[in-house]
């Protein structure tokens, strides 16, 4: 089996997993109780705050809130700088076409509210331009907020210039990094990021944990009211077995981020280059400035549930952003902001490796992906038009 | 649970009646690319009886299984009967498809009704 689908979720760690299973073994109580078990579990809290704020270059602890996961995370932050927006009298957010729904969602209802939305253009390379952020922004811009890296097609965005523009413009600024953080170097103050969401999942920690960084002096508001866990900005018993199983994958992920992602662009391009060759295919996104494990291609005159159906009986776990997958009509959002038309769009695969796969499953990988769209070709009524000139290749 | 039925995967796996009929004398094609989804049916008729069908699909899993399937349920069988053929009937002969893919099925039906329109203009037109 070669899992190549790590941007929808990573394996577990086996330290994050030795980690959560002591803790749920070792350290039961809970983080409010006085006594001592529930004062150790406490004390192993805060140390995992402590790695959190140290991994990605926070001031202090209260810098971090515990959450469970990067949708909760967007929503907080959205909600965070909405409600100051609302008290300033300030009602526009700038966002992008391309953000995860955690987002976009969430933009629609404050749209709802009153907001005004600008999404800018991702371009064809997916790639936003710093100086269109700046721009667009206005005397009543109330937020920025611009994914790290695309989940589809691992896009790298300028978010240092981005984070630069709205420092000095004075707006504040929030970065969906939940695809970046442990793959790429993120730093907080290097970045000039006032807000950013991640999730351990992506990077192999647990499902169900994730958090948010709000700069200090932002006043956060609350999405869950109840008890004062997370000094009082997020309620609920603390995911304590998560949440110290995230800091370990994050450090663990962290120490070895510059390793693991020279070893795995390696394979990345040694991937594109092999599935460059089928004809009629392109790469979706910009070539190099791509999360080290993405490769996204769209191949013309097939579909991409069946591709990945047959990928999944060679062994190969893929995705696509294939109306058939997402349970709409639609293709991937991602792909049609990127400009690929919906009869293209359809046929999209994404494989986001990671450094454990090795360069057999890489040639493997190439082998049976050439196999199966040859395959979906030859009975493909879309293709045999194309091959017949009755319509005009697109890629 | 799986998405897919294990007669459904069969079907996708080891799609039945792929192909062209260069001689066919009813020709129906359906469904767009914007969606997704293009079924191409050919059929061979003589004397009022499919005797040959094949198809073309450019489509998810769902799809390649109802075509496949379809051609099966009309194959041999005289016109009367492929007429009365249904979505439905298609459907459960897969053991069911899950709610947002039975237009899949749906499509499978409009290209043998497409098929059977274009013999019947071919038809009429001869004589």
């Amino acid at each position: 089996m070669i899992y190549a689908d790590n941007a929808a979720t990573t394996k577990m760690s086996d330290a994050a997993i030795d980690a959560m299973v002591a803790c749920m073994k070792e350290n039961y109580g809970n983080p409010s109780s006085l006594y001592v078990v529930g004062q150790k579990a406490k004390e192993v809290l805060e140390d995992a705050r402590e790695e959190v704020v140290k991994a990605i270059g926070a001031d202090n602890f209260r810098e971090i809130i515990f959450t469970s996961g990067g949708s909760e995370a967007d929503n907080q932050a959205l909600r965070t700088a909405a409600e100051i927006g609302k008290k300033n009298g300030k009602m526009h957010i700038i966002s992008s076409a391309f953000e995860h729904h955690a987002i976009l969602h969430t933009l629609k209802r404050l749209e709802k509210e009153g907001f005004e939305i600008t999404l800018l253009d991702v371009h064809e390379n997916g790639l936003i331009k710093p100086e269109e952020v700046a721009a667009a922004i206005r005397e009543d811009t109330c937020l920025v907020t611009i994914m790290y890296a695309n989940n589809e097609i691992g896009t790298i965005q300028p978010i240092r210039e981005i984070g630069a523009i709205c420092r000095e413009k004075k707006v504040l600024f929030h970065t969906d990094a939940v695809q970046a953080v442990g793959h790429i170097k993120v730093n907080v103050k290097d970045d000039n990021i006032d807000m950013l969401s991640a999730s351990a999942h992506k990077f192999h920690g647990p499902k169900g944990t994730g958090f948010l960084y709000v700069r200090k002096g932002i006043p956060i508001t609350n999405l869950i009211e109840g008890g004062a866990q997370e000094r009082g900005k997020r309620a609920g018993t603390e995911n304590v077995p998560g949440i110290v199983a995230t800091s370990v994958a994050l450090t663990e992920a962290i120490e070895n981020l510059e390793k693991n992602a020279e070893i795995t662009k390696v394979k990345r391009d040694r991937l594109i280059a092999g599935l460059k060759e089928i004809p009629h295919s392109a790469i979706n996104g910009d070539e190099t400035n791509r999360l080290p494990g993405n490769v996204n291609f769209c191949f013309e005159g097939i579909e991409g549930e069946s591709l990945l159906l047959l990928l999944d009986d060679k062994g190969i776990q893929a995705s696509s952003g294939s109306a058939c997958t997402s349970g709409s009509l639609d293709p991937s959002h991602v792909l049609l902001a990127i400009g690929r038309v919906h009869d293209v769009a359809h046929g999209s695969l994404r494989l986001t490796i990671n450094e454990e796969t090795t360069d057999e499953d890489v040639e493997y990988i190439i082998k049976s992906v050439k196999e199966v769209v040859e395959y979906l070709r030859s009975f493909s009524p879309i293709w045999r038009d194309l091959v017949a000139g009755k319509k005009q290749f697109i890629l | 649970m799986a998405l897919y039925s294990e007669k459904v995967m069969d079907h996708f796996r080891n799609p039945r009646n792929v192909g062209v009929i260069e001689d066919a004398n009813g020709i129906g094609e359906v469904g767009n690319a914007k969606c997704g989804d293009i079924m191409k049916m050919y059929l061979k008729i003589e004397n009022d009886i499919v005797t040959d069908v094949k198809f073309e699909t450019f489509g998810c899993g769902s799809a390649i299984a109802s075509s496949s399937m379809a051609t099966e349920m009309i194959k041999g069988k005289p016109l009367s009967e492929v007429r009365e053929l249904t979505n439905k009937a298609v459907a459960e002969a897969l053991d069911g498809l899950p709610d947002y893919k039975m237009h899949c099925s749906v499509l499978a039906e409009e290209a043998i009704k497409s098929a059977l329109e274009d013999y019947e203009k071919r038809k009429s037109e001869e004589n």
